[in-house]
């Protein structure tokens, strides 16, 4: 049975990435606690336009944790906290209790800037993956499917890799500001597989470069990113970016 | 240069030069255990490791060591705080599993390096530098500047010294504890397997060799001036 709580809702608003943004709070009364946190962000919105206030503005987009649109740090934890990695939006109000005081900040990384209170810009994630996230295909007739064999814990790992969803709530949780979970399982999800291995050399020294570029930080292996990670993405990604890396930069 | 331009270079440089310290003090510590057993051994050592070219080169290479390895860190921290941003979180959580030492290992290496200074100045200072500077005499006690064993006695003899080398040697173990293993996932020798044999492997090591340094240093405290023949 769902039960209804009544808390304090904190959240962050701020004008864009050059202000310097504050806190504005808000009674929430009977909630049901099966409402997903995002639905009762949009409640909160609503009862603010029906105040005549401007809403409070933060990412979202399938609602289902497939996206990586939502990104809110609630309580002081990346997407909240749940016992297994979840998403923002897979969140629900079950997690919280009668007359909490619930604190929404935005991912603050000097590489996410603000754009408008919880929303910030991840457009840096894009441009590490146009450095090399790809891998170069010939179009043309599809090749048979057992073309190319592939055991299948290669196969399961590339793929445990691939469900990183860039929502950056590594880079959020990592007191360096380094997007290396990030960066190192989308060059893991190509490195696991010999369609990957043509261009890994390339890739890793393009992503990281790239990476370093943009103004993230150097990993100290603290381990915070896999915490918070909603896809349980691993360090053990971290170290085979480290080995590509090398080996890429020995080889030259 | 990729060890100085890129992120992972710039780790790999701390990686390497905090592994070749661990070995250092690995010979360190069981230089130190020849003294439970012999002064005469000790001191051979100490004389061996005094005024001749390679013992000074050894001293110039560690010193080079420890400043690249301290160099490296302030650079990364610098840069890591400009990445973190100026914004902080108002509520922060902190996961179990971040170990406590990884995020302070800054401050625990800023530890170490005063804790260096006093154990130069008690040591160093008085033996290889008083070889040169003092004519073979140790500043602090008069001693002969090889006898290593009355300066370990010497220093002991005092409870502030022995409480600031215990602290130390804390902070140290504290600082290898992430280290040891940190350094091998930089290195890419790592993996969901490796990771917690090396982080095992790096606390056990880690602990045996700091247990070698507690050791001396309390033994030369409470039993160090009983069996002495200088007091
Ligand atoms: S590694 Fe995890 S936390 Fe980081 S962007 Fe991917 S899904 Fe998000
Ligand atoms: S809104 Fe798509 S993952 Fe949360």
């Amino acid at each position: 049975m769902a039960k209804n709580i009544s808390f304090t809702i904190r959240y962050w608003k701020q004008n864009g990435p050059k202000d310097a943004g504050h806190f504005e709070e808000r009674r929430m009364h009977d909630i049901p606690d099966d409402t997903s946190f995002l639905e009762m962000l949009d409640i909160l919105n609503e009862e603010l336009i029906n105040d005549g206030k401007e809403p409070f503005v933060f990412d979202h987009d399938c609602r289902e944790g497939i996206c990586g649109m939502c990104s809110l740090y609630i309580n002081g934890t990346p997407h909240g906290k749940t016992e297994r990695g979840a998403t923002t939006c897979q969140l629900y109000m079950r997690r919280f209790n009668d007359g909490d005081t619930i604190t929404v900040e935005p991912w603050r990384s000097a590489a996410f800037p603000v754009i408008k209170d919880c929303m910030v810009d991840r457009s840096a994630f894009d441009k590490i993956q146009a450095a090399g996230g790809y891998t170069t295909i010939r179009t043309g007739q599809a090749q048979d499917a057992n073309a190319i064999l592939i055991p299948k814990d290669d196969a399961d790992e590339a793929m445990d890799c691939a469900t990183c969803i860039g929502c950056g709530a590594c880079v959020a949780a990592c007191k360096n500001g380094s997007a290396m979970l990030f960066v190192s399982s989308k060059v893991s999800q190509f490195a696991l597989l010999p369609q990957g291995r043509v261009e890994a050399a390339k890739r890793a020294k393009a992503m990281v470069a790239k990476m370093d570029e943009l103004g993230f930080g150097n990993c100290t292996n603290t381990r915070a990113c896999e915490a918070v990670c909603p896809k349980s993405e691993s360090i053990a990604n971290i170290a085979r970016l480290n080995r590509e890396f090398l080996k890429a930069k020995l080889a030259d | 240069m990729w060890l100085i331009n890129s992120s992972v270079g710039r780790k790999v440089v701390m990686s390497v030069s905090g592994l070749a310290l661990i070995l250092f003090l690995t010979f360190h510590a069981c230089m130190n255990v020849v003294a439970l057993f012999s002064r005469d051994g000790y001191n051979m050592i100490c004389e061996f490791l005094g005024s001749n070219w390679y013992a000074v080169a050894g001293t110039v290479a560690l010193a080079v060591l420890i400043a690249i390895h301290f160099v490296f860190a302030v650079i990364l921290t610098l840069q890591n705080r400009k990445a973190r941003g100026a914004n902080r979180y108002a509520v922060s959580a902190k996961p179990d599993r971040v170990e406590w030492a990884s995020q302070n290992m800054f401050v625990l290496g800023i530890i170490i390096v005063l804790g260096l200074v006093l154990h130069l100045y008690n040591f160093w200072f008085n033996m290889m530098f008083a070889e040169f500077a003092n004519g073979g005499m140790a500043f602090a006690t008069g001693l002969s500047a090889t006898d290593g064993y009355g300066m370990m006695q010497y220093t002991f003899s005092c409870p502030v010294y022995t409480v600031l080398y215990l602290v130390w040697f804390a902070a140290i173990w504290f600082h290898l504890t992430h280290g040891f293993w940190s350094a091998m996932q930089t290195m890419g020798w790592s993996g969901k397997t490796w990771f917690n044999r090396w982080r095992c492997i790096g606390n056990i090591y880690v602990t045996l060799v700091m247990l070698c340094f507690v050791v001396v240093a309390l033994y030369f405290a409470f039993c160090g001036s009983c069996c002495s023949a200088t007091c």
